[in-house]
């Protein structure tokens, strides 16, 4: 058999693309967390927030390495494995891509190393800012990226000429159609992330029975937040699916599973795509559901894949299958939020071991939806790489061989494989030592100053602070 | 061409950039490159816990300047990264496994040892693989129609083997120079010893490289021994200051080994510049037919002419916060 470069480069870019963002989906969430937290200590005195954000800065430099080291990467994908399109799109993509670096990943980096090392070294104001400013890098990282992204979905502002891209409005291309839409709801999986993964943990260590009261306190605030997020995410969601419907219709043919153009289309629960003869298999579905949703009739009529030809259809398995998973968890969200309201009278949220458990276990579940959300929309977007305007295979680099592209695909599976393994042990690791005894295998507390001797006990530090 | 030369301000701007990353992240991962050869563990741990608050910060040099070729010279972007590609490849692992050797390696305890090799490993790889690209730069690439047309394995020759093995020794003397001044006692009296043997060979490798690249490349001969004397000085300042790195190593000083060490880093980097200007994918392309749109680089360099400072601002500014050496036993555990 042939080996296929862009059939391997996709998968390639699929998994460094997926792999890379699973960590600054949390860490954009948890960075915000810990800028309260430490917010929350520099106003009250109170250590118990000083206690959590330690432990939870812990964790954060953890997750924060491997999404550095596997965003390294991403850097570079663009011209090894899709150099024409780098080539062609480079007059936006890469004003885009350096302002992030400029204005976010510095801004992250250099306060991050004030924010892991530097608490006996500022004033305990400064260390706050230093929190803040990796908090808002990680914004301003996020506002870019998916700009870039939403343009390749919705471009925008520009013009083709020879087979490259111009510039005509540098507003009009950054807030492309889809990019407010994507910014949204993104960001508010990033908080939904870091607020499950948060719950999730303190849930753990309640019914441990381990630091009851900070943990207390960590998992009444991520519920409040979660209570309001949840909810709001599926109306984004919607708005966000309404929008595709506008700009890329295709995808949410694909996304319903509806082949052929119809009125009273029904929302399918299940069902078995079936690409090569354009139909479904084992169809379970509620009646004129679909219509309603996506066109606020019940009758309203919805575009099937019919209206694209053959050979532009993305492959619908995946992105109908990924999309019922993502919306799946988050409905599952919504519902361990409104448990988290109901139980709240006598404290019973911090309590009740089927609640605990369950968010416990719920901890994983935003980084599936995630995953699951980015595979709908760009598995969605097949076969273009710029929507209408440049298909993945004239975006490939030329010279780029099958046996070149399976050798780096299989290197960056073995490589990410050792990372992550690593990463959750020591997360694992973390978690069981806790926050009771946070300088045990903790840097952030050690003073590297010699001028004040080691004391010992990390409230007198706290109240030491230049 | 527009009314200013825009491709002339980014080239100087990659170009600091360059400097920037080069410097940088060229003495931590010159601390990774002498971990074997470090006297024991502690001495590991100051090393590591020297460039631990800021070696994130300085490799973020590196995707800028992934990013600000794209921006201003895709050309380059698009040629240079299919060339390399297995390289590019062996030089991204090599900053994973050292990177997250960061992290990790201060969390485990029996396993410590892995680590260690982890960055070590991955300081070595990832540095033969940059001082690979510089050979390459020298030596060309094989392009038609703006396109890399050559093979896998066009990237590994032996000059850029040669090279590579330079940039190793380069970071490495970095590495030592930076650790004479954030260390003390027998880790800096170890610094000390390494840092003539180093420079040793960084001046025999460079010299080689130099009296090899006219074969490699004849219009670099031509360039040097044609009638612009002028960048004679640049060779001669190298040579000032591999004087003034043996002379401060001599006297003990403790900062001055350092700067003299860039010193030599700048000047040999210029030398090179003044080698192959103005062609940035050689041996046909300009900087003028690799640039981007004009309002492309002018929108970039507008927001940048802001940003730069911020950024050089706040880098200063924290290695200010870690001014001082680091002392053994404290830190990490």
């Amino acid at each position: 058999m042939e080996l296929d470069p862009l059939l391997l480069s996709r998968i390639q870019f699929g998994f460094v693309v997926s792999f890379h963002a699973i960590f600054p989906v949390f860490t954009i969430g948890l960075a915000s967390y810990i800028a309260v937290l430490e917010g929350l200590f520099f106003k009250t005195g109170n250590p118990i927030w000083s206690k959590l954000s330690r432990f939870w800065t812990q964790v954060f430099a953890v997750v924060f390495g491997m999404g550095v080291v596997t965003g390294i990467v991403m850097a570079f994908q663009f011209g090894t494995n899709w150099s024409n399109f780098a080539q062609s799109s480079a007059n936006f993509l890469g004003p885009v891509l350096s302002y992030e670096v400029v204005t976010a990943f510095f801004l992250e980096a250099t306060f991050l190393g004030v924010l892991l090392f530097g608490r006996d070294k500022v004033p305990k104001g400064v260390h706050l800012f230093a929190a803040i400013m990796v908090a808002v890098g990680t914004f301003i990282s996020s506002f870019w990226i998916l700009s870039a992204n939403s343009w390749m979905q919705t471009p925008a502002g520009v013009e083709f000429r020879d087979g490259a891209v111009f510039v005509t409005s540098w507003m009009e291309a950054l807030f492309n159609p889809s990019f407010p839409y994507r910014f949204a709801h993104t960001v508010m999986a990033s908080f939904l992330t870091g607020g499950f993964v948060v719950a999730g943990v303190s849930a753990w260590y309640l019914l441990r029975k381990r630091e009851v009261e900070a943990n207390k306190k960590a998992l009444s605030m991520c519920l409040w937040m979660l209570l309001f997020l949840a909810p709001a995410q599926v109306w984004v969601g919607d708005l966000h699916g309404l929008n595709t419907l506008e700009h890329q219709p295709v995808k949410v043919s694909a996304m319903e599973g509806l082949w052929e153009t119809d009125t009273n289309v029904p929302l399918l629960l299940f069902a078995i795509p079936d690409q090569a003869n354009q139909t479904n298999h084992l169809e379970i579905g509620i009646p004129n559901l679909a219509s309603f949703i996506l066109t606020h009739d019940w009758a309203g009529e919805v575009p099937g894949m019919n209206e694209v030809a053959v050979e532009e259809q993305p492959p619908v398995g995946i992105v109908f299958w990924a999309f019922r998973i993502m919306v799946s968890i988050g409905l599952l969200m919504v519902a361990f939020a409104i448990a988290g309201l109901f139980l709240r009278r006598g404290g019973r949220f911090a309590e009740a071991p089927w609640f605990l458990k369950g968010l416990t276990y719920m901890s994983i579940t935003p980084f599936i939806a995630v995953v699951a959300g980015w595979f709908v929309t760009e598995v969605g977007r097949y076969p273009w790489l710029v929507w209408g305007q440049m298909t993945l295979a004239e975006g490939l680099t030329p010279s780029l061989t099958g046996g070149m592209a399976l050798f780096t695909l299989i290197g960056y599976v073995l490589v990410y494989a050792l990372v992550f393994a690593a990463g959750v042990y020591y997360l694992m690791r973390l978690f069981q030592v806790g926050m009771e005894d946070s300088h045990t295998s903790d840097h952030i507390d050690e003073p590297q100053s010699a001028k004040r001797p080691w004391s010992g006990a990390d409230v007198t530090l706290e109240a030491g602070g230049r | 061409m527009e009314l200013i030369d825009l491709a002339m301000i980014w080239a100087l701007i990659i170009g600091f950039g360059i400097v920037m990353y080069v410097l940088m992240d060229g003495f931590d991962l010159g601390q990774g490159i002498l971990f074997p050869f470090a006297p024991d563990e502690d001495a590991r741990d100051v090393m590591m816990n020297s460039v631990a608050p800021v070696w994130d910060g300085n490799e973020t040099w590196l995707i800028l300047g992934g990013a600000g070729l794209l921006a201003a010279f895709p050309l380059v972007y698009s040629v240079f990264l299919p060339a390399l590609y297995i390289g590019v490849f062996l030089m991204l692992t090599g900053l994973i496994f050292r990177g997250i050797a960061f992290e990790f390696r201060f969390k485990a305890r029996t396993s410590k040892y892995l680590w260690n090799w982890a960055f070590a490993g991955g300081s070595i790889v990832a540095s033969f693989a940059q001082g690979v690209v510089v050979g390459n730069y020298i030596q060309g690439f094989n392009v038609e129609n703006g396109v890399f047309v050559g093979g896998a394995f066009d990237w590994l020759t032996p000059f850029t083997v040669f090279t590579g093995i330079g940039l190793l020794a380069g970071y490495a003397l970095l590495g030592s120079t930076w650790l004479i001044m954030k260390s003390e006692g027998y880790i800096q009296d170890w610094a000390y010893k390494i840092t003539l043997p180093l420079l040793a060979a960084v001046l025999a490798v460079f010299g080689i490289i130099s009296i090899w690249t006219p074969f490699v490349n004849p219009d670099v001969w031509d360039r040097w021994f044609s009638n612009i004397q002028i960048i004679w000085v640049l060779p001669a300042m190298t040579a000032f200051f591999a004087w003034v790195l043996f002379r401060s190593v001599q006297k003990r000083q403790d900062g001055m080994p350092f700067v003299a060490t860039m010193g030599i880093f700048v000047f040999t980097f210029l030398g090179l510049v003044a080698s192959k200007w103005p062609y940035v994918v050689p041996p046909d392309y300009t900087i003028y037919d690799a640039s981007s749109a004009w309002e492309s680089q002018l929108f970039l360099l507008l927001g940048l002419l802001f940003v730069i400072p911020v950024v050089l601002g706040y880098t200063a500014w924290t290695y200010w916060v870690f001014r001082g050496k680091v002392k053994a036993g404290v830190g990490y555990h």
